[in-house]
């Protein structure tokens, strides 16, 4: 809400205007993420065989953009900053997936 | 920090009185406007935070390839981690996160007494987070879980002599196997090791930030300082998200 009322004051500027996050959405993000460190450590004693270690990325990768979206603002930020996290992650993974393709076709695991 | 003595060194007189437009102090002449001064810092701020996604990602991608490799010995070493000490202290750094936050939201609103507290706050919780970690680093040097030349295998050769590995079930490993735990070790010591610096380089900033919001510099408009200090906080918030998973909490069920 206050999110709408803080575009169309920044379109009458015609400029980028300063986005002050209200507390009740730390606050709220807050509680989530300490909810799902509560998840994860209970998902990690539950017997999953390989999706232990799936559903514990996956509720780090939950909690991870929550705390990018809204901690670190990116939500309510610049189109460049928001095409700069996208691009810096993409290339991570390009990265990581390039090395494993590496490894897996090799002698996995036999030196 | 300086940037409001930066742009005057030459003739400070002259800077002040005989100056073509308004402007506050804090905006740089090389920028058109504050906003854009504001999206250039956040861009450069946002730059540094992917080099460092970049060499957190390099530990993050040894752990993945090695922990395939060796699975059993990751999951031996790993009951050595204390799981409350973790819990305890992924706690502390979200409530960290959380306070940062909310002393960006002060320093927009312009409230000088509660960005302090919060600074405050984050300062002496990013303490206690090194305090935990010291706690649960000592344990490892005392039962010799520090790879080097005093490592011990006894943990995972004799598990039944071993208090944690006894309370997981562990079975005895074999030798080569029981090797690989110092492979688990060196890469938690490299990965909560440069954690930790991060979180130390942090603190001393907060130092220093909590002496400057004192005397009135974050909450008189010019709020790139600590939105950008923020960033990093969460930054290395995040980075504990995905490791603590990964280290403590690798196979603690029943197996």
């Amino acid at each position: 809400m206050s999110e709408h009322t803080e575009t169309q004051h920044g379109a009458a500027h015609g400029e980028h205007e300063h986005h002050v996050t209200p507390p009740i959405v730390y606050i709220v993000i807050f509680g989530i993420l300490l909810v799902l460190t509560g998840v994860t450590v209970g998902a990690s004693y539950v017997e999953m065989g390989v999706f232990n270690p799936i559903v514990a990325l996956l509720i780090g990768v939950v909690k991870a953009t929550l705390v990018i979206l809204f901690f670190m603002g990116v939500k309510y930020s610049t189109r460049l900053t928001k095409l700069t996290v996208g691009a810096g992650l993409f290339t991570f993974l390009v990265l990581i997936g390039m090395t494993l393709s590496d490894y897996i076709s090799r002698a996995w695991g036999r030196w | 920090m300086s940037d409001s003595t930066a742009i005057r060194h030459g003739a400070p007189e002259a800077h002040e009185i005989d100056h073509g437009h308004e402007h506050p102090p804090y905006q740089r002449h090389h920028f058109e406007s504050v906003e854009q001064q504001a999206d250039a810092t956040n861009f450069a701020m946002w730059l540094f935070l992917l080099t460092e996604i970049m060499f957190f990602g390099g530990l993050f991608t040894a752990y993945l390839i090695y922990r395939n490799w060796y699975y059993p010995a990751f999951v031996a070493a790993s009951h050595q981690l204390n799981i409350v000490w973790g819990t305890a202290n992924t706690g502390v750094l979200i409530t960290s996160s959380f306070t940062m936050a909310m002393g960006v939201y002060f320093s927009e609103t312009r409230r000088k007494g509660w960005l302090v507290f919060c600074l405050v706050l984050t300062f002496l919780l990013g303490l206690v987070f090194l305090g935990i970690k010291t706690i649960e680093y000592s344990e490892k040097i005392e039962k010799h879980h520090v790879p080097g030349l005093h490592y011990s295998l006894n943990s995972f050769l004799n598990p039944d002599s071993d208090e944690a590995a006894k309370a997981a079930g562990d079975k005895p490993l074999p030798l080569d196997m029981a090797r690989h735990t110092e492979l688990y070790f060196f890469l938690y010591f490299a990965m909560t090791g440069m954690h930790a610096v991060h979180m130390i380089i942090g603190i001393a900033i907060l130092g220093f930030m909590i002496f400057r919001a004192q005397a009135g510099a974050y909450t008189a408009g010019h709020v790139t300082f600590v939105e950008n200090f923020g960033l990093y906080w969460h930054f290395v918030d995040i980075v504990w998200i995905f490791l603590f998973p990964l280290l403590y909490l690798i196979s603690r069920h029943a197996n």
